[in-house]
C-alpha cells in the first residue's frame, strides 16, 4: 500500500536523520512540566499499583522515601497502596528509565537534544551495580547513592557537559559498536569513550579534586554507565518519527514487569500491550529462574533504534553473557532482526557483518507476517523488592502486541 | 524399458535424489538418515497460518 510505504520512508528518514547530543544534567522538576509532589514516573506502559511487580513496588517505596513523602518504607508502601501516589509512564513525559525506571522531581536527568528536529528526551543517571533502585533496591545505601547523584555527581557532570558544549552521541555509538558494545548489556566501550571525552572538561570545571576523583571513578567503575545516555538518545531519535499517519514503524518498546507495550508511528500515543515474558538467560551464583521477575524497563528503546539484541553481532561476548549461545552465533540474532526491519543504519555498522548497518525500523507487518519478534538483551531482577539484579538474558517481545497494532492500523486506514 | 520410456517422475527417482525441503524441518532428518542430500528452507505461512490476519496483511502490502 503506497500510503504505508511512503509513511514508513518518512518515519525511517526521521530516525536516521536524528542528531542526538548530550547537552546537560538537570533536576527532573525543571525539565518536566507537570511532574509534581507525590507523582512517580515508571518504566513501561501505564500500570496501577495493584498490578505492579515486586521490584517495581520496592522501587516506588524507595522513591517515596527518597523524596521525603514518607519517613520509612512501610509508610511509603501504605501511601502508594492507598492511592495517594500518582503513577505515569516515563514515555508520556519525554523520558525513559531503565528496569523499574523511577523518575521523581528531584532526580537529576540526562538531557539529550535531537538537533535535527529540536526535541529533547531525558533519562536518570545509571546508579552502577549491586543494590540499586532500578532493580527494586530501596535500602539506606540505595537512597544514599541517589542523594549523592543528586547533590554531587549530577551537578559536577552537568557543569562539564555544558562547558564542553555538549557531547555528540552518534559518533560514540559508532565507535562502541566497533569495540564490542551492543549498547544494552555491554556499554563498556561507549562508557570508556565517553569518559575520555568528558574527563578533561570535568577537570577544567571542578573546584574540588576529591570530588573530581570520586566522580571520575564512579563513571570509570561502571561498565553500564553509558546505557542511560543511550536510552535518552533512543527516545530523542524515535519521538520525531511518531505520529506519521499510515506508518507501521515501531517507535516505542518497553515493559513494566507486568506488561510489554509498544507504540507505532501511525497510531501515535496508543499503547498495545500483552503480558511480558520471562527472560531466558544466565543467573548469578546462588540464583535461578525461581528468583526471576518478568522483564521490565524502558531500555528496549535501544532495540527500537537497532541496538541491543538487534546489534548482537557487534558484541559476541554478550551472547555468552546473556546465555544466547556461542559467540559465533551472535550474528544470527542480527540477521534475524533484519527480517523484521525496513533498513540498515549506514552510520552504525558492524565489522563482523562486513560493515552492514544495524537493522533499523521495525515494521509491525513484517513481525506479524514472519512470526519473528524483536529480541531484547536485558538484565534480570529478583522478583522480591529490594534485592536487585540476579542475572542477564534475552527476552522476546510478545507477538500479540504487534497483532493488535495491525488490526488497529487496518481500522485506521479503512482496511478490513 | 529404457529410462526414456519411463514416466518423468520415475526417471526422477531412478537417479540420485536431491531435495529442497520447505517448511517442516522434521522431514530433513528422515531424508538425511536415508543418505539423501537435503537443503532446508526455513519457511512459515504468513501470520502463522491465521487466514484473517494473513488477508489483512496482504491488504496492508505484505
Amino acid at each position: 500500500m503506497k500510503l504505508i510505504e511512503d509513511a514508513n520512508q518518512q518515519a525511517l528518514a526521521r530516525i536516521l536523520e536524528g542528531e542526538p547530543r548530550l547537552i546537560d544534567i538537570v533536576p527532573a522538576r525543571e525539565l518536566i512540566p507537570g511532574l509534581r509532589e507525590r507523582m512517580i514516573l515508571h518504566a513501561g506502559p501505564p500500570i496501577s499499583w495493584d498490578r505492579m511487580c515486586g521490584p517495581m513496588r520496592g522501587a516506588v517505596a524507595g522513591a517515596i522515601v527518597f523524596e521525603g513523602w514518607a519517613q520509612d518504607l512501610p509508610t511509603a508502601t501504605k501511601l502508594a497502596a492507598n492511592g495517594e501516589i500518582e503513577f505515569h509512564p516515563n514515555h508520556h513525559f519525554g523520558a525513559v528509565g531503565p528496569m523499574t525506571g523511577m523518575t521523581t522531581m528531584s532526580m537529576p536527568l540526562f538531557v539529550v537534544e535531537n538537533a535535527r528536529f529540536a526535541n529533547r528526551a531525558y533519562c536518570a543517571i545509571n546508579e552502577g551495580l549491586g543494590k540499586v533502585m532500578r532493580f527494586g533496591g530501596n535500602d539506606a545505601s540505595v537512597l544514599k547513592r541517589l542523594a549523592w547523584l543528586r547533590d554531587v555527581f549530577g551537578p559536577t557532570l552537568g557543569k562539564a557537559i555544558r562547558a564542553a558544549g555538549g557531547i555528540d552521541l552518534k559518533s560514540i555509538v559508532a565507535r562502541g559498536l566497533s569495540m564490542g558494545d551492543e549498547l544494552h548489556q555491554r556499554n563498556l566501550a561507549c562508557s570508556s569513550v565517553f569518559l575520555r571525552e568528558i574527563a578533561p572538561w570535568m577537570a577544567r570545571t571542578s573546584t574540588d579534586n576529591a570530588v573530581l576523583a570520586e566522580c571520575l571513578a564512579f563513571i570509570g567503575q561502571n561498565d553500564q554507565f553509558f546505557l542511560n545516555i543511550a536510552m535518552a538518545m533512543g527516545k530523542a531519535i524515535t519521538d520525531p518519527a511518531n505520529g506519521i499517519r499510515g506508518s507501521t514503524i515501531v517507535t516505542t518498546m518497553c515493559r513494566n514487569g507486568t506488561d510489554f507495550g509498544i507504540r507505532v508511528s501511525g497510531l501515535g500515543e496508543q499503547w498495545f500491550t500483552a503480558p511480558v515474558e520471562m527472560p531466558e538467560g544466565l543467573y548469578f551464583a546462588g540464583y535461578s529462574e525461581k528468583d526471576a521477575n518478568p522483564d521490565m524497563g524502558d531500555s528496549a528503546i535501544v532495540e527500537t533504534i537497532g541496538l541491543g539484541g538487534f546489534a548482537m553481532a557487534a558484541a559476541p561476548a554478550v551472547a555468552g553473557f546473556v546465555g544466547a549461545g556461542a559467540p559465533s552465533e551472535a550474528g544470527n540474532f542480527t540477521r534475524s532482526m533484519g527480517e523484521i526491519t525496513v533498513a540498515q543504519n549506514p552510520e552504525w555498522t558492524i565489522a563482523a557483518m562486513d560493515f552492514a548497518g544495524v537493522p533499523t525500523g521495525i515494521d509491525i507487518r513484517l513481525v506479524v507476517d514472519s512470526g519473528v519478534v524483536p529480541v531484547i538483551n536485558t538484565g534480570i531482577a529478583h522478583r522480591e523488592p529490594g534485592i536487585g539484579q540476579v542475572g542477564a538474558g534475552v527476552v522476546k517481545a510478545p507477538l500479540a502486541c504487534f497483532q493488535q497494532a495491525i488490526v488497529a492500523i487496518a481500522k485506521d486506514l479503512g482496511v478490513s | 524399458m529404457t529410462d526414456q520410456d519411463r514416466p518423468q517422475y520415475q526417471q526422477l527417482l531412478a537417479r540420485k535424489v536431491e531435495v529442497v525441503n520447505v517448511g517442516l524441518e522434521g522431514f530433513v532428518k528422515d531424508l538425511s538418515d536415508c543418505g539423501i542430500d537435503v537443503v532446508h528452507v526455513d519457511w512459515k505461512p504468513s501470520a502463522g497460518g491465521d487466514p484473517q490476519m494473513a488477508a489483512l496483511l496482504a491488504k496492508l502490502g505484505v
